[in-house]
């Protein structure tokens, strides 16, 4: 008997390995031999734990189990009190484009044979065998842009590293991935490392760099076991080390802890970092592209960004390409998040509106209670009211209503949140995570707390200050951080203004 | 106290583990913690003169992450994330509750040394919040009866 159960940490803060540990002690109990492998998750979090037995009619899922659900997994399966059917014919699988995420919740996330099985390492074979100018092509052809959120195009990225002249390149791995509402990174790395390991081979030989780093944030202790422990499986099964899979060049990948400072999911202040320095922002230029990492031509890329790549050496930069609208091309592991009856992971061509996102395939709000506002694409990312649900999910559009897309993580709230507490937490957040470098940040974001206090307290003179101080912000600060903190300051007092007037309403 | 020779020693040692490393100050600083549950400051100009740095350098370092602690925590640590979606679903109104029943804001640890209470911003598990890291081990769906229970369950 074969059951899989997720490793992933969502599951495991929902019960997973208690869940393991039950399945282990009834399947001895009964005499029964059980496979279990711990997977990753198929995205499906309101119904974490999902256990999944395998049958001659393909997988079956259970969800959310119990330690009470247990016992009936080692009987009749069609009674089982939380069937669920099979898990590829459930309407949240079957409406996805599964890219990326193609072997997520599939496969052993550290079995190289089933990796193999699923697809795996057939687009570093086929990288292999290109010239590195025709893997950067191959990349810029596809219209991948990255996935952390800037949108800048990874194969112009990677062309000025390749081109680049250096006696040592470096591809470094943002798996810092600090904003609230994405996990969309954790999940991959937890389901599917070797995927990650792949692309950045694929862009070691592509730029001429024969050492990687991921840097992985300490708040994702799963991610960091599972992606140590991929490596070196990697390593002695010879897909990285002095000749990535026997025949080609050296590459080889180490595992980085960031340390708690969100800034250094920003990419040169993630390279300070790596070098073992304070995580302070650097001025651009000179680019990480020419001089990045301990001086050298570094590509800096999102696992996201990164994961992709082997899809796109396997299938061709046209098969890619041909998912999306404008500009947005592939697909975006959408990460439905907060207050959402459906929340998780949902991977689909760009292009779907926020309302369908929201409401269509999120269910609504999990309290039952109208959707007031949806954050969309982190702390930094803008709040969109109803009336523009409209909008289509992609870099361009998002833009043009003044917000972002980001990492493409979605926090939903409902009628019971006051925006200007919401602005407040984002001036807040950014005074406690402020590297310090730029003076808009460091002592605005101080300023910007102080001055909604002043608004909240009926003192509207204080509004026209913090429009004036959120524009300073924004065009006197290196980074995203001071940078775009203005996006959900301004967008709550732009769509929802009401929310800043109450106290005033309350003393008329 | 720690006796300042068994630092330097044991700091020695991880410094020699990590010799040749590129930029390797962060894995060193993570494996101290590790050790000793806190960065001494006996352990400063050690670090300093094993990787030719000036100690305020080292101290720079060190003060800016948050990870990194300069007194030990207390016996447990409990970590309540604070971040938006968390937020969506009650995080703070969970956090009132568990600092009034600890007696105890976040950075502070409860006057018996039991339990230490600090914010996090973003555990990954935005669908499936309010969210906690208890002493290393991941919970979700976190509400007043939840974090009660935990708190009680820790000895």
């Amino acid at each position: 008997m074969k059951i899989y159960l997720p490793l992933d940490s969502a599951a495991v803060a929902l019960g997973a390995d208690e869940i393991a540990a039950a399945i282990h002690a009834h399947a001895r109990a009964r005499g029964v031999h059980v496979t279990l492998v711990r997977n990753g998750s198929r995205g499906m979090v309101w119904l974490e734990p999902l256990a999944e037995v395998e049958t001659p009619e393909g997988r079956l899922a259970f969800g959310p189990m119990t330690l009470a659900d247990v016992p009936a997994l080692f009987g009749d399966l069609s009674q089982h009190p939380k069937a669920l059917g099979k898990t590829e014919d459930l309407p949240w699988m079957k409406g996805q484009t599964r890219l990326t995420f193609a072997r997520v919740g599939v496969i052993d996330p550290l079995s190289l044979d089933d990796y193999r099985a699923h697809g795996g390492l057939k687009g570093l074979e086929r990288a292999l065998a290109m010239e590195p100018a025709a893997m950067v092509a191959e990349v810029t052809d596809s219209g991948l842009r990255g996935r952390g959120g800037a949108g800048f195009p990874t194969g112009i990225k990677w062309k000025t590293v390749s081109e680049a002249r250096a006696d040592q390149k470096y591809i470094v791995c943002n798996a810092d991935e600090g904003d609230s509402a994405t996990f969309a990174d954790r999940m991959l790395m937890e389901g599917d490392p070797f995927t990650l390991i792949e692309g950045m081979t694929i862009a070691g030989l592509a730029c001429g760099a024969t050492r990687g780093f991921v840097y992985i944030r300490s708040e994702y202790p799963v991610a960091i076991r599972v992606m140590q422990d991929a490596c070196r499986i990697a390593r002695e099964e010879g897909v990285l080390g002095t000749r990535v899979l026997g025949r080609g060049p050296a590459f080889d990948i180490e595992i980085r802890v960031g340390a708690g400072a969100y800034v250094c999911g920003e990419e040169t202040s993630l390279l300070n970092s790596l070098e073992g320095k304070r995580g302070v922002v650097r001025a651009k230029p000179p680019l990480p592209a020419l001089q990045g990492f301990l001086g050298k031509p570094t590509v800096v890329n999102n696992v996201i960004s990164l994961a992709t790549v082997p899809v796109i050496f396997e299938r061709g930069a046209a098969f890619y390409k041909a998912f999306g609208l404008g500009r947005s091309r592939g697909t975006i592991p959408l990460q439905i998040a907060g207050n959402v009856r459906h929340g998780g992971l949902y991977e689909v061509a760009f292009g779907l509106t926020l309302g369908e996102i929201v409401d269509t395939i999120g269910g609504g709000t999990a309290s039952g209670r109208p959707v007031k506002a949806v954050q969309v694409g982190g702390p930094l990312g803008a709040y969109f009211p109803r009336s523009l649900f409209d909008t289509p999910f992609g870099y361009e559009e998002f833009a043009g209503k003044d917000g972002l897309i980001g990492h493409a993580g979605l926090s939903v709230f409902d009628d019971t949140t006051d925006m200007l507490d919401m602005a407040r937490f984002a001036m807040e957040f950014c005074a406690i995570e402020s590297c310090g470098k730029c003076t808009p940040c460091r002592i605005g974001a101080v300023r910007g707390v102080e001055t909604i206090d002043r608004i909240a307290r009926g003192d509207i003179a204080a509004t026209p200050l913090l429009i004036d101080l959120c524009n300073t912000m924004k065009s006197g600060s290196l980074c995203a951080l001071g940078g775009f903190t203005p996006y959900p300051v301004m967008s709550a007092l732009t769509h929802f203004g009401d929310d800043f007037l109450y106290e005033k309403e309350a003393a008329e | 106290m720690l006796d300042s020779d068994a630092v330097t020693q044991q700091v020695e040692e991880i410094l020699a583990r990590h010799k040749g490393r590129e930029g390797a100050l962060l894995p060193i600083l993570h494996d101290i913690q590790a050790d000793f549950g806190h960065v001494p400051e006996a352990a400063l100009p050690v670090i300093a003169r094993g990787l030719n740095l000036s100690r305020a350098e080292v101290h720079g370092v060190v003060s800016f992450y948050h990870d990194f602690r300069t007194r030990p925590a207390g016996a447990h640590v409990v970590k309540l994330c604070r971040a938006e979606a968390c937020k969506s679903v009650g995080a703070d109104r969970v956090a009132r509750h568990v600092k009034t029943r600890l007696g105890v804001d976040f950075h502070e640890t409860t006057a018996d040394g039991r339990v230490t209470l600090e914010p996090v911003f973003c555990l990954g598990l935005c669908a499936c919040g309010p969210a906690a890291l208890v002493d290393g081990r991941l919970v979700g769906r976190v509400d007043e009866a939840r974090i009660d229970a935990i708190v009680e369950g820790l000895e």
